[in-house]
């Protein structure tokens, strides 16, 4: 009898340190894990769409020329598309598709449109970028494959099941912020589009490298094909684009190489450089960063371009008159446009 | 496998299990199977150095043995029939025999070693000398493999066998528990330097889960990561940037940098004997204890008694005293005796044997004149510290209270602390003019506002860092001066529960929270692996 009260005790106690340690490792992960809230904000627009309703006709994946050249509010406001952005920064074609994948786990756009511009890389380039692409998402299957087709060499894939074990040196480093949204996040996109509003005309092109290949290597092919059969397996129209930034440089051998690709699989393949003109593109006011990323000005022409095509080339229907949707859009748009005034403010623009 | 990764924290986690889960009997074929995985992750081609290293002791092992057992059985019949002279003749007979196979296992794995280790440097004297000579002409370098830890497995497993030559113990007889015993994965990269008998017990022996002698093993590895993680790497950061740029850091910088070296590698190396002692302690086995507290030293004697010890003790018993009284070095002694008078007669062969203990010492930590200048730079001092000794006993009788007084006993302590730091720093340059220079620059270059005035912080570590060095080193000074009371994981267990698992919990955050590891910090090796 004594023993078993004893036991009992030593259970109690084991089960209160467990516990104790347990909470304390998981308030310390929230605490040190960064929170993207001042400064770049691209760390959480993956996360953010576990958030939303998932009932989206179009679905965007690939990189910054994605999150922040094309705006789904205008695919609303101006013909009733309800899309999502999935992008981040450098997001590389094997996160795209995983994240594709992802979200195919929650719904089944009838159209998904990917930013051609990823294949130019073959291999993981950078463990910050992989960080912010790869943490916001949920566990899933598809997590662990982005993770692992991610890992630059010096990674380790327990680094991203506890992430405290990467950030653990952030301890000294910590400001305010990482206490103020130790459990949630600010948000920071519109459905995945990244606003700016300020212009910074494109008055200096940097002349395009010369590259010792132009080839799209075998890796960057390999899961350009996956997403074109994910689609395909899905029932789901596949858009290839190439948005209209000025740099990088979109070289020539890659336009012949992105043309062949699109015939040979029947895809439909839009570059948007060759649209400024019919765009209504000007990169002395539509650009806040000289050409490398769009402002809301010119990411509003070319999502207006791309809003008629869904309509007439994909026969997207116009879906304002649905209540639900257009209460949830009513919310978001208000949002979007308070966002644009302040920002006007901020950047004191007309 | 590094020692701080997860991949080894796992594996050494997976083998606990497999070892206290299989029935007892299987636990030493568990840790046979465990360290020849270790191996094979370390490199499979290192398999066959390990493997033929093995093969050979056991083989000469039971050699050795089987020609004791004849000599014992023809003693034991032929006894009553051979005069004293006879048996004399035919003991000295047989131990040719067996200095024969000895030798021939010495020579073999000692070559192996030689060839792996330091063919690129004999290449290297080579060419130097061919080009002191004005020959354009130049041999090649060689690209051959290092196994891991082979100067440890090598110098354990020769112990093994000169033991068993010397009748210390018998040869073991299953070939797969000597496997073991040469192999065991936690000291294979960074010692202990086992020897068979204190060993061979606890290894082949069964061990049940013990909740108590497991938590101490936890505890200690614990704490060997505290030493290595948070101390060790976060030092290895100045220590870099200062030797690797010799033309920018002079003057005080080489002192900084020779101090940090100090503590560096005290955290580095004991931190993993701490890891190695602490993961045998959770398999229920008893490995040698390789320090003592070096750094409170009074001397470089007391030091090297207290430093390294199974390696000391290793050259002591297999190199000095075989050494001392071989039959050459005897000719010598009669001679210097004769020729230099008694007093200095005697001490010139063990000025010899020491001589040559040091040489091997610093070439047995490094193919390069570094580790011999560093080798012979310890037999300098000692030598030297040695000569002087009647000085001492003059000055001490002249005053006696000083010995006693806490201030000379620090001062001793420091005067040893400078001594090794100044002979390491043979470890940290390029190369011995080098060193030499830099050792200059600390008398020439006066530069010690610089360092204080901020140049502490070019050195890669911010004041966060340093705060974290500053309190990593009170609390190892701490738990130092606790041990000489006893073991501290003793008089931790006394106190209740909730002090007990504040105090690991706290160290295990600081590892975690503090340990200079993950991507921004280099994955950098234990210091001894490379020897």
């Amino acid at each position: 009898m004594e023993k078993k009260k004893w036991n009992k005790k030593k259970t109690v106690a084991a089960a209160l340190i467990v516990t104790f340690v347990w909470v304390t490792l998981w308030l310390l992960q929230c605490l040190l894990v960064p929170k993207y809230a001042s400064e770049v904000v691209e760390g959480n627009l993956i996360a953010e769409y576990y958030q939303e309703e998932k009932d989206h006709d179009v679905l965007f994946i690939g990189d910054c020329e994605v999150y922040e050249n094309f705006v789904p509010a205008v695919l609303w406001e101006e013909y009733g598309i309800n899309s999502y952005i999935r992008g981040s920064a450098q997001q590389l074609i094997w996160q795209s598709y995983y994240l594709l994948e992802d979200a195919l786990r929650y719904e089944k756009p009838d159209v998904v449109i990917f930013n051609v511009l990823a294949l130019q890389y073959n291999e993981p380039q950078r463990e910050a970028y992989n960080r912010m692409s790869i943490e916001g998402m949920e566990w899933s299957m598809s997590k662990v494959g982005a993770i692992q087709s991610s890992m630059m060499e010096d990674e380790n894939f327990l680094d991203y099941v506890f992430p405290i074990l990467r950030y653990h040196s952030r301890i000294t480093q910590l400001k305010r912020e990482d206490v103020q949204y130790m459990f949630s996040r600010p948000k920071v996109s519109y459905n995945g589009y990244y606003m700016r509003v300020d212009s910074k005309p494109a008055t200096n092109i940097p002349e395009p490298k010369r590259l010792a290949n132009y080839q799209f290597g075998d890796n960057a092919y390999k899961y350009m094909d996956m997403i074109t059969n994910l689609c395909k397996e899905n029932d789901i129209e596949l858009i290839l684009v190439k948005a209209p930034s000025l740099y990088p440089h979109w070289y020539d051998q890659w336009e012949v190489q992105m043309e062949e690709y699109a015939a040979e699989n029947d895809l439909k393949y839009i570059n948007f450089l060759e649209l400024q003109e019919e765009c209504g593109l000007d990169f002395n006011t539509d650009t806040y960063d000289a050409g490398l990323h769009l402002n809301l000005w010119g990411a509003i022409k070319i999502t207006d371009y791309l809003g008629q095509y869904l309509i007439d080339e994909c026969g997207l229907e116009d879906r304002r008159s649905e209540e639900h949707l257009s209460k949830i859009w009513e919310e978001k748009l208000a949002e979007y446009y308070a966002e644009i005034e302040r920002q006007k403010v901020l950047y004191g623009v007309e | 496998m590094l020692f701080t990764s997860y991949e080894f924290m796992i594996f050494v986690l997976v083998t606990a299990v497999l070892y206290y889960v299989l029935p007892k009997k299987m636990q030493w074929c568990v840790l046979l199977v465990a360290n020849y995985v270790f191996y094979a992750i370390a490199g499979v081609e290192f398999l066959p150095f390990i493997l033929v290293t093995t093969v050979s002791a056991y083989l000469v092992g039971m050699k050795l043995r089987s020609l004791k057992a004849g000599q014992e059985q023809y003693l034991a019949v032929h006894k009553a029939e051979m005069s004293r002279e006879e048996r004399k003749e035919y003991k000295a007979k047989e131990k040719k025999k067996q200095w024969r196979w000895l030798l021939l296992t010495l020579l073999f794995n000692l070559g192996i070693l030689a060839v792996l280790k330091y063919t690129n440097f004999a290449i290297s004297n080579v060419n130097s000398v061919m080009k002191a000579f004005g020959s354009e002409g130049a041999l090649e370098f060689v690209d051959l493999v290092l196994p891991l830890g082979i100067s440890f497995y090598t110098f354990q497993t020769l112990g093994y066998v000169i033991d068993v030559y010397r009748g210390k113990y018998e040869a073991e007889t299953n070939p797969f528990k000597f496997a073991l015993f040469v192999s065991f994965f936690p000291q294979l990269v960074q010692g202990p330097i086992s020897r068979f008998d204190d060993l061979a017990q606890s290894l082949f022996a069964q061990h049940k889960f013990d909740t108590k002698t497991v938590s101490y093993g936890l505890q200690r590895i614990l704490w060997g990561y505290f030493k290595k993680m948070v101390i060790a790497d976060r030092m290895l950061i100045a220590v870099k940037e200062i030797i690797q740029n010799g033309d920018t850091y002079q003057g005080a910088y080489v002192f900084v940098g020779m101090l940090f070296y100090a503590l560096e590698l005290y955290a580095d190396f004991t931190g993993g004997i701490d890891i190695t002692i602490g993961i045998a302690e959770v398999l229920g086995i008893k490995v040698t204890e390789n320090f003592r507290r070096p750094y409170f030293s009074k001397n470089i004697k007391e030091y090297w008694n207290r430093w390294h010890i199974t390696m000391g003790t290793w050259f002591t018993d297999y190199i000095f005293y075989p050494i001392s009284v071989c039959q050459p070095m005897l000719n010598i002694s009669k001679w210097s005796r004769s020729h230099l008078g008694d007093a200095l007669g005697k001490r010139v062969p063990v000025y010899l044997s020491s001589f040559v203990v040091w040489f091997t010492t610093g070439i047995w930590h490094g193919a390069s004149w570094n580790f011999i200048a560093w080798g012979l730079g310890n037999f300098v001092v000692i030598m030297i510290s040695q000569e002087l000794e009647p000085l001492y006993r003059k000055f001490h009788a002249a005053f006696p209270a000083v010995k006693d007084k806490w201030a000379f006993r620090a001062f001793q302590v420091v005067r040893t602390i400078l001594l090794m730091s100044t002979l390491r720093m043979f470890d940290c340059y390029r190369d011995v003019p080098l060193t030499f220079k830099m050792f200059g620059s600390m008398f020439t270059t006066w530069n010690w506002g610089e360092v204080l005035g901020g140049g502490l912080l070019g050195l890669g570590l911010d004041v966060k860092d340093y705060v974290i060095l500053f309190v990593g080193f009170l609390v190892l000074l701490t738990v130092s001066l606790v041990q000489r009371r006893g073991k501290v994981r003793d008089k931790i267990s006394a106190k209740p529960l909730a002090v007990r698992a504040v105090i690991w919990y706290v160290l295990f955050l600081a590892v975690l929270l503090f340990g200079a590891y993950g991507v921004g910090y280099d994955a950098s090796q234990f210091i001894y692996n490379q020897f």
